[in-house]
């Protein structure tokens, strides 16, 4: 009870102080106190005496951004964590059903097409979906062997074919115009994130997040092996599909919106589990928490370390790496 | 019918030898390419095949009948702007570049005499050329392709493929545009310089840094890039820093991005956008400021020029796209072409 408490207090105060700090900070000089200013005016309706610039930063680029790195890095925590149960295994991340895979092959096919802004969060969602929707039917139609490992299989081999279909679209691009926005889009970022982005991303995360919180206590019953699971008389088939879907659901949304980033759904379930060990009526809440304030911080170093912005891709796989390698070694006892 | 080498080289010989009585129309046989290379030309040089798009546009503009093919399909709306027995030659790939490497059959298979590149000269394209023209003994000369070079490479280029007069006439119009800009502009105090913005992709957010081949043209003209604190290529960045930049001047690539960023509240604060110095680059058939970086880039220097010293330049930009567009493309445009161009 102690250990849950301390670890859901300690993430809740670091992502407060994340948010603080994300608000604070930027290349553009607004002070936490100028935006206190701009949202007490924009709640009480009074004027607030900042300037339209320093309004616009926090309103249309730093909020939106701050808000969408704390909904894509809750997302890819909780859909990992909710992986990690289903498969069994601390080494899955929210992709291995082929999630990101999809949304790039989508993406650079609708930059290679030369759609707008829209066109390409779009095609990359629904690539994310079809993806994994593609992988779960075949996984579901061999019927031979272990279900979950068959799945895990699947998603692996269609995530390499997909991986093929982006290096086509790749060679065929522009390499003038289209290749840079394709290689810049997989590497992840958040830069051109606007309020309109916002509505895109919160209502497929909502749902697919409030549905994997809703089952988090069935969880603890699907990690158990297959029979028992069985025996005590729970639908595993069902409630798997439906564990795949909504996680799938979150995962497809925050790359739509922020590109490709890797590590933060296979590091912070581990720093979760970690912290409030490995009941998923815990790790569920705390792991969105974690990874909210995660990405947060890693986007906040992305925008802030040099006038150009720095991929998020490559920020998470250089922290991640090193931070991986330490729960290895130091957290092996908290997993089952 | 494959050339064979050692008995061209030994008519070249024979050429040069025979040069002091006969120089009119001698070829040397070996000419230094834009690496400074020493490239065997063939006596005869009708089929050129390009390596990458700025190539391909540097042959087309000197000699259409002699380029093999397209590294890309022009599409209908380019093809217009082209000569239609040129537009409609085939499509050939990119040999070099961007990490290809050449695929020798399909280079043989179209019978090149020679095979020029445009570009980049550094070590890496240098031994590309080299090992292409090892295995496939075809000629094969790499051109520089920086816009400060674009004279010589020009000369170069009339030299390998025999097209000395037509090549000269065009590196002499680049040659005195570019002198005349230069006398103009130079005398402009530094902090009189406008202070730019280039702006790529939808949102605006893609941006050449410092001694990026994409900003070539605004660079030449002298003006601020905002973004060249950092060396490199291209880089994304945030609004919030464009914000601290605060250009004067937007220059972009992307129609819905110059469209849009004039209403959008995020960017209402920058100066460029206040003043409603946001200007759509031009491009076609080919992008007037960068994409892809070659001669095409010679129209957007007085486009852009005009833009940014709007007092310093009072020629009409009708007439010079006419002129640009008669001379290289070798087409004839007509006020509604000279509009459609304009609009981007």
């Amino acid at each position: 009870m102690t250990r849950r408490i301390s670890g859901n207090v300690i993430a809740v105060a670091v992502l407060l102080v994340g948010i603080a700090v994300a608000f604070g900070v930027g290349r553009f000089p607004v002070s936490l106190a100028d935006v206190a200013t701009a949202l007490w005016s924009r709640l009480t309706g009074s004027p607030s005496g900042l300037s339209p610039s320093v309004e616009a930063v926090v309103f249309n680029i730093r909020g939106p951004r701050v808000l969408a790195a704390l909904c894509c890095g809750a997302s890819l925590a909780i859909a990992g964590a909710a992986f990690q149960g289903l498969f069994r295994n601390p080494l899955v991340s929210p992709d291995i059903l082929g999630a990101s895979s999809g949304a790039a092959l989508g993406a650079v096919t609708a930059i290679l097409l030369s759609w707008g802004i829209f066109g390409i969060q779009a095609a990359a969602f629904v690539g994310g979906l079809v993806a994994v929707g593609a992988v779960y039917a075949v996984g579901a139609t061999i019927r031979s062997g272990d279900p979950i490992l068959t799945l895990v299989l699947t998603g692996i081999v269609m995530g390499a074919l997909l991986g093929a279909g982006v290096g086509l679209v790749k060679v065929l691009a522009d390499p003038y115009n289209q290749l840079p926005a394709m290689t810049f889009w997989l590497l992840g970022s958040l830069s051109a994130t606007t309020r309109a982005d916002l509505i895109p991303l919160t209502i497929p995360v909502v749902i697919g997040a409030g549905i994997l919180f809703a089952l988090r206590w069935r969880m603890n019953v699907l990690s158990l092996p297959e029979e028992e699971a069985r025996a005590l008389g729970l639908p595993t088939g069902v409630l798997r599909l439906v564990i795949v879907a909504a996680a799938t659901l979150v995962t497809a949304a925050s790359v739509a919106a922020a590109g490709i980033i890797g590590w933060v759904g296979l590091i912070v379930p581990h720093l979760a589990r970690f912290l409030v060990g490995p009941d998923f009526g815990k790790l569920l809440p705390t792991s969105m928490l974690l990874g909210g304030g995660y990405l947060l911080l890693i986007d906040t170093l992305a925008r802030t370390m040099a006038p150009i912005e720095v991929p998020l891709g490559i920020l998470t796989a250089v922290i991640g790496t090193p931070f991986f390698i330490w729960l290895l070694a130091t957290a092996r006892g908290s997993w089952s | 019918m494959p050339i064979d080498r050692r008995g061209f080289l030994e008519t070249a010989a024979l050429a040069l030898l025979s040069q002091a009585t006969t120089p009119a129309f001698a070829r040397d046989a070996h000419i230094a390419d834009g690496a400074g290379r020493r490239v065997g030309v063939p006596a005869k040089v009708q089929r050129v095949l390009p390596a990458g798009p700025p190539a391909a546009i540097l042959l087309y503009t000197a000699a259409p009948d002699v380029l093999i093919g397209w590294t890309r399909t022009p599409r209908p709306d380019e093809k217009a702007y082209l000569l239609p027995d040129a537009a409609d030659k085939p499509e050939v790939g990119r040999i070099t570049g961007r990490g290809n490497t050449a695929n020798l059959e399909v280079v043989l298979s179209h019978k090149p005499d020679m095979i020029i590149d445009a570009g980049s000269t550094t070590q890496t394209y240098v031994e590309l050329a080299d090992r292409v023209q090892a295995q496939t003994n075809i000629p094969y000369a790499l051109l520089d392709g920086k816009f400060d070079a674009i004279v010589a490479t020009y000369r170069t280029l009339g030299q390998l493929i025999d097209r000395e007069e037509r090549c000269n006439k065009l590196a002499t119009w680049c040659e005195q545009t570019m002198r005349t800009l230069r006398s103009r502009i130079d005398p402009i105090a530094a902090d009189k310089r406008p202070r730019v913005y280039y702006a790529r992709g939808p949102r605006g957010l893609e941006t050449g840094l410092a001694g990026s081949i994409n900003v070539e043209t605004i660079d030449f003209l002298g003006a601020t890039n905002v973004a060249r604190g950092a060396p490199g290529g291209l880089a994304q960045v945030s609004l919030e820093q464009v914000l601290v930049w605060n250009p004067e001047v937007i220059v972009t690539l992307d129609k819905a991005f110059a469209e849009s960023v004039l209403n959008d509240p995020a960017w209402a604060s920058v100066d460029a956008v206040k003043a409603r110095r946001v200007y759509l680059s031009p491009r076609l058939p080919f992008g007037w400021v960068d994409s892809p970086p070659s001669v095409n880039r010679m129209a957007g220097l007085w486009w852009l020029a005009k833009l940014l010293y709007p007092t310093l330049f009072p020629e009409d930009i009708g007439a010079l796209t006419r002129e640009f567009y008669a001379l290289f493309y070798q087409v004839n445009l007509s006020d509604a072409d000279v509009a459609k161009i304009m609009s981007g």
